[in-house]
């Protein structure tokens, strides 16, 4: 198949493309959501981004909380930004890190005002911001300016055998033309991680993977009660067939195809070394690791399930792909990729590969996703440990 | 092409994922080998169902089962070849 050289996304300001033009409306904290959702309610075509932190965060968790605030409202996909918190500092730090982007952003402190004054000053600023976006027009843009993030849920071993290797085909088709590539999951490449530790591009890459894992892999040992059971695998996991999290973490790397990876990122830290894969440390729950890549900046994500995760995100659009005639016959509305025939030997690789390559650029042209149309807007902060 | 009842990532692998809706007890199973599209085949000695994994040779406690030519984890009951291989049988040896 010829690969498409362009894709039809929105410019933004810093040159980085969207595949989405959205105006959010992004609260600090927890208790900021209530005024978020009533300017999102009163301001047809803007989104909120409810969450429950934010709140006396310290050190490292609450770095992570501003990386992950600031990233999401300067991710190309989000045109522009209303940002509302309890108080003026916290919210005046995000509305700063979002403006360095130059796209249109305006904090909102609910202190001394109350929640009605500030959902009607708020309202106003994301009325002028939504009708301003609504003129946004998609131009051609270079598919170097897919940023596309992976990440697999509720596996099984068709995933390993199928799923995953179509994305790993997809990635080795398009990081020679110059997308940026995220992978993650520190948890799910145990057992395997070894392996993929020999993937990174530079020994400082590989070393940087084995600090990252090792660290993970005390934590969860430190906190393990037990054999993790029903956790890592899952009980959908296991029922679907994979017996260890080893078994797992070799089906999950699978999604790399033989792409290496160039650097190790921070949760939510954004790349900085140009095209190519990355590794990023992430927890394997679907929705934490998705928010993540998206603050991260990756405007489209590819999702492989086995038994049938159903994920989404507000700002980056979410493909499901999948293997499993069953899942396909019983959930259908949640697959945008279908790759079964992989398993009868009616389809190989390469050309799974080229069908979710097809589904991709679709998806970045405008076409929505399974998980926009049912309304999966999954925004899940990372905690790194408990606030003070 | 016949059908394809049971794949194998690697030539070393000691197990086998069925990719049908289920086998059927002493089934003359077709496994494919994807490394070296080469086929074997192999009796199922239980139903097994889609995903789930059938040993390819008999396996002792202890043993290593190798899939995608890697370890995936110890054997910890006796495991006959054309058995289900599963959370009954196998253990991680990560946590």
């Amino acid at each position: 198949m010829k690969i498409p050289k362009n894709f039809l996304g929105y410019k933004r300001e810093n040159g980085r493309a969207g595949t989405r033009n959205h105006v959010i409306i992004l609260p600090v904290d927890d208790i900021s959501n209530a005024c978020a959702e009533a300017v999102a309610n009163n301001i047809k075509g803007t989104i909120a981004l409810p969450h429950s932190y934010g709140r006396l965060q310290f050190g490292a968790d609450l770095e992570l909380h501003f990386r992950t605030m600031i990233g999401t409202g300067s991710n190309p996909n989000v045109a522009a930004v209303i940002v509302i918190g309890i108080e003026p500092k916290w919210t005046k730090r995000i509305v700063d890190g979002i403006s360095k982007t130059g796209k249109p952003v305006e904090g909102f402190h609910i202190e001394r005002t109350g929640d009605i004054g500030t959902v009607m000053k708020a309202s106003k600023k994301a009325q002028e911001f939504v009708m301003w976006a609504s003129e946004k027009q998609r131009e051609e843009c270079p598919l170097s300016d897919l940023w596309i993030s992976v990440k697999c849920g509720e596996s099984d071993t068709t995933s390993g055998l199928a799923s995953n290797p179509t994305v790993g085909n997809l990635m080795d088709k398009l990081e020679p033309l110059g997308v940026h590539l995220c992978f993650g999951e520190t948890s799910e490449l145990t057992g395997a991680e070894t392996v993929c530790a020999k993937r990174g591009a530079t020994p400082e890459a590989s070393e940087k993977f084995m600090k990252t894992w090792s660290s993970y892999n005390d934590f969860i040992l430190k906190e393990a009660t037990n054999d993790l059971s029903e956790s890592q695998p899952t009980a959908g996991n296991i029922a679907g067939g994979l017996t260890t999290i080893e078994e797992k973490a070799f089906g999950n790397f699978q999604k790399i195809g033989s792409c290496k990876f160039i650097d190790v990122l921070e949760p939510a830290e954004a790349p900085t070394k140009g095209k190519g894969l990355y590794f990023m440390d992430t927890s394997s729950a679907a929705a934490e690791c998705v928010t993540l890549q998206a603050a991260a900046g990756f405007n489209i994500h590819l999702f492989p399930t086995g038994q049938g995760n159903i994920v989404g995100n507000p700002i980056e659009p979410v493909i499901k792909l999948t293997a499993n005639p069953l899942t396909v016959k019983s959930m259908g509305e949640h697959i945008d990729c279908d790759v079964s025939k992989i398993l009868s030997r009616e389809m190989n690789l390469s050309e799974a590969g080229d069908e979710l390559i097809k589904t991709t650029i679709r998806v970045a042209n405008g076409r929505l996703t399974c998980a926009e149309a049912l309304g999966h807007k999954e925004f899940v902060m990372t905690k790194l440990y408990r606030s003070a | 092409m016949s059908q394809t009842d049971l794949i194998i990532h690697d030539e070393k692998d000691n197990v086998a994922v069925v990719v049908i809706d289920k086998t059927s007890k002493n089934q003359e199973c077709s496994g494919w080998i994807m490394e070296n599209d080469k086929t074997i085949k192999i009796k199922s000695i239980n139903e097994i169902p889609l995903g789930h994994k059938i040993a390819l040779k008999d396996l002792r406690e202890g043993d290593t089962i190798l899939k995608y030519g890697h370890d995936i984890g110890k054997v910890i009951k006796l495991i006959k070849k054309g058995e289900h291989v599963h959370v009954h049988n196998v253990k991680t040896k990560k946590w």
